[in-house]
């Protein structure tokens, strides 16, 4: 479960898709690194990543932590993003049978957990097909 | 002169229709179809909220006028359904589309017309010339109680404008505002669902100020019914805007692109707003548009626009409205609805 | 570095849902019976492999606890932490002390006590094997990783359904001999293609269990197990680590178990040996597919070839290289800390004719493979009877 501080952080990753470009290889971390694990360099440049990408592999959780359980079943899957950075990410607003690796997606802004009835919610991006 | 410099709406994909819906409650749907003027409406999926559909609209409005997300001073969100009662839906669209930290922020509310209440102040805001940009949403995830007959039109949508001075697409002439304490529809802290006056909703509520705000700005800027080739109100259903239309003197035809609720529903504050977008999405350089909104409790916002020779460079640079209205829909039954909008008791 | 040699071993009586035994009772029983096995009075240093005794059982500080309820109360002891792969790593620090004449006797214990919570907690603590914030965030649970990985080897190679439920069957077969594993069944392929969908492909029969247990081993120096040890001596011949992303999203082939290979090629070379060399090994089935993927990592079979052995009987008893004749994490059960130092109990007991009913005939050379996560670490041991 998230308290303030460990979600606030993760934010221009969330919300912006910020990631890190390393300045001597332009290896791109997502999320952003202090050291590049290529070349060992430690300066980045802020990039923004595509929000569109393809299906590399999925599933469809269907016992999901409590957490998730309104939203079962949904899918989940690695989508690699124009650019090539790869994500973990829910695959929504789709009929699961027409789910296929190498499927189109673009990233959409979506509520990806709610603490409670009080607590905090937790903003992202899932993929929808594109 | 300012005006809008960008537009864009979200209508998330399921819908669900009258009948569905009907058959729970054991009513008849053809004359709730035929009295309400709605076939079907869009219900959010449960990780959708006020929020997440305006990032979605805004990021297209941003998109259409082509600008610096920095440069945006204001960012206002006006709706019914704001997630947090306290910490407005503002900040996380803030930082979501890049506009923070110079920007400032707040919720509105006003039943169905927050949304154009944030239009008329971000408007001011940069006729004034204290920003550059202003970013005005009108969103909501509408609940109506079960068995109620607002759960036919409870419907969930967004729409962004940006406001500016330069490369405006639609100039804003003039607005009006008319407001009185009318308690047609309200809700209390910390209540679930809101209440309403069943009849007491129509004439001395929704017409009056309907009427009244189109009346009082078209008198203010001497114009009539013909002056315009749209005309956008406040949708509830599907009867009250085009009953409005004709007793001012519109024609059908200036009436119906901006009416989506027969396969909307009732957005609230995205209502009008959405109503705008789909206007624009087809509307010609020279087009005067009237919208006018209604917020229970009760008042109506009214703006004259007329669209400018910019328009046709941004129409196509983002999704349409009425092509999110009517395509890749999904059709949901009641319990997997009544599920989606947290109807459904669960245990503690 | 000296030679080094494993002593005892041991379990406790039996894994599964242990509603009356503590986490601490859990890995007394084990390591006393590992002492008894050894037949010696003293240990000089001891590791405890467990991936969270905080979020399952609300205990830190294992090193101290253990030493304490163990009665060996002053020597050095220290807790490793590598998720799945805590067992197998924290013998792997063990290997190393003796080897580098540190200490003369040291006890690796691993344990996991997974039932003091809910089912609920049990996988969320379980997640945090992964990327809690770019993983777990969007509520993708193990199975699910798996899931993620199966697909592609799927879709790559075209290893089916069937492959992969036939592990399952195999491993329960073993298990059914395995007095001490969780479950005494056998299933048949239609049960485990008929069993609950849990992450699409895998069902409920492809992944392993939430599990109480504990296992431990004493190692010795070579030259002193020669002299003492009551058993037939079981030489560790290799012992090689590695890890890798811990994302699977970060990693560069979703089909190929890197930390595996990598941990598998070092240990192959440090024991002077090959894939060919081996009659028996214990691998890390926490999902029918890891075992699939690991034997293809190990070199056991070709690359994509891995659905072919389960399917021909190869990795059978009784087939060409009989793997988790235990029952694997599957049938036996899988007490994430514990795993790792089970395996090497399994193929200790394997290279000394101690395995009864699953004895594999003529082992003398045998493999333990465990990993964490989604192969975010791996170790690798070959062991030799001597």
């Amino acid at each position: 479960m998230a308290n303030p501080a460990r979600y606030w952080r993760e934010i221009p990753q969330r919300y912006r898709m910020e990631a890190g470009k390393c300045k001597s290889c332009n290896a791109v971390y997502f999320p952003p690194r202090l050291v590049c694990a290529q070349c060992g360099a430690r300066q980045f440049e802020t990039v923004k990543l595509s929000d569109q990408g393809k299906i590399l592999t999925y599933t469809v959780i269907r016992v999901p932590t409590s957490q998730f359980a309104d939203q079962t079943p949904f899918a989940v899957g690695i989508v690699e993003l124009d650019g090539g950075v790869r994500i973990t990410s829910q695959i929504v607003d789709v009929d699961f049978d027409s789910l296929a690796i190498g499927q189109r997606v673009r990233l959409e802004f979506r509520r990806i957990q709610k603490e409670g009835d009080a607590g905090l919610l937790l903003y992202g991006h899932k993929c929808v097909p594109a | 002169m300012a005006g809008i410099i960008g537009y864009g709406a979200y209508i998330p994909r399921n819908r669900i229709k009258v009948e569905e819906i009907s058959k729970i409650w054991g009513a008849d749907a053809p004359s709730y179809k035929r009295g309400l003027g709605l076939e079907e409406k869009s219900v959010p999926s449960p990780d959708q909220d006020t929020i997440t559909m305006s990032v979605e609209a805004a990021r297209k409005a941003i998109a259409r006028a082509g600008i610096d997300p920095r440069e945006i001073g204001a960012v206002y969100v006006g709706s019914e359904s704001h997630p947090y009662a306290v910490k407005p839906s503002g900040t996380i669209l803030a930082e979501a589309i890049g506009a923070t930290p110079e920007v400032h922020s707040a919720s509105f509310e006003f039943a169905c017309k927050a949304g154009t209440e944030a239009m008329f102040v971000c408007l001011c805001q940069v006729e004034s010339g204290r920003i550059k940009y202003g970013l005005a949403v009108g969103a909501d995830t509408s609940q109506g109680a079960p068995g109620d007959a607002l759960e036919y039109s409870t419907a969930a949508g967004a729409a962004a404008f940006l406001f500016g001075r330069d490369d405006v697409i639609a100039t804003v002439d003039e607005t009006y505002a008319f407001m009185t304490d009318t308690p047609d529809f309200w809700r209390r802290e910390y209540q679930h669902y809101p209440r309403h006056g069943g009849r007491f909703t129509g004439e001395p509520a929704y017409f009056k100020h309907v009427l009244g705000a189109a009346r009082g700005i078209m008198a203010k800027t001497k114009t009539k019914p013909r002056d315009f080739d749209y005309v956008v109100f406040h949708q509830p259903n599907g009867k009250f805007p085009m009953r409005a239309g004709r007793e001012l003197g519109f024609t059908k035809e200036q009436t119906e692109t901006g009416n989506l609720v027969p396969r909307l529903g009732n957005t609230y504050s995205g209502a009008s707003p959405i109503g705008l977008t789909a206007i624009l999405d087809v509307a010609r350089p020279g087009n005067r548009i009237l919208m006018v909104s209604y917020g229970s409790g009760a008042g109506s916002d009214a703006f004259i626009y007329t669209v400018t020779g910019r328009i046709r460079d941004v129409q196509d640079k983002a999704a349409k409205t009425r092509d999110m209205l009517d395509k890749n829909k999904v059709y949901l039954d009641y319990g997997t609805y009544a599920k989606y909008r947290g109807k459904i008791l669960k245990a503690e | 570095m000296r030679d080094v040699a494993v002593l005892g071993v041991g379990l406790n009586k039996k894994w599964g849902e242990l509603w009356e035994m503590s986490l601490r009772d859990i890995f007394v029983e084990a390591a006393l019976n590992a002492f008894d096995d050894a037949a010696v009075d003293h240990i000089d240093s001891m590791y405890v492999g467990c991936m969270t005794g905080g979020m399952f059982a609300s205990q830190e500080h294992l090193g101290s606890l253990m030493a304490d309820y163990l009665g060996v109360k002053s020597i050095p002891v220290t807790r490793v932490e590598s998720a799945c792969a805590s067992g197998g790593v924290a013998f792997r620090q063990g290997f190393i002390e003796v080897a580098a004449g540190v200490s003369d006797l040291v006890l690796v214990g691993g344990v996991e006590k997974m039932t003091d919570v809910s089912g609920d907690e049990a996988t969320h603590a379980l997640a945090s094997a992964a990327d809690m914030e770019y993983e777990g965030y969007q509520g993708i649970t193990f199975p699910g990783l798996y899931a993620l990985m199966a697909r592609a080897h799927m879709h790559q190679f075209g290893t089916t359904r069937e492959q992969l439920a036939r592990v399952a069957v195999k491993n329960h077969k073993h298990g059914a001999m395995n007095p001490v594993a969780q479950f005494s069944f056998e299933v048949t392929l239609s049960d485990v293609l008929g069993s609950v969908l849990v992450a699409d492909p895998l069902r409920l029969l492809d992944c392993s269990p939430i599990t109480d247990g504990a296992a431990a081993a004493i190692l010795c120096p070579l030259d002193m197990a020669r002299k003492i040890s009551k058993k037939p001596v079981v030489k560790v011949l290799a012992s090689a680590q590695a890890s890798d992303t811990i994302a699977l999203h970060s990693r560069k082939d979703l089909t190929w178990l890197e930390s595996t290979a990598k941990a598998a090629a070092g240990a192959y070379k440090m024991a002077g040996k090959g894939p060919h060399d081996l009659h028996v090994a214990e691998l890390h089935d926490c999902f029918t597919i890891a075992e699939i993927m690991v034997l293809e990592a190990l070199a056991l079979v070709e690359r994509g070839k891995g659905g072919q052995a389960a399917e021909s009987g190869m990795t059978a008893l009784g087939g060409k290289i009989p793997v988790n004749t235990s029952g694997g994490l599957k049938a036996k059960g899988h007490p994430v800390g514990a795993t790792g130092v089970g395996q090497i109990v399994e193929i200790a007991l394997q290279l000394r004719g101690e395995a009864g009913p699953r004895q594999v005939k003529g082992a003398r050379v045998g493999l333990t493979q465990n990993m964490g996560g989604t192969g975010g670490s791996s170790v690798v041991h070959i062991f030799e009877a001597v």
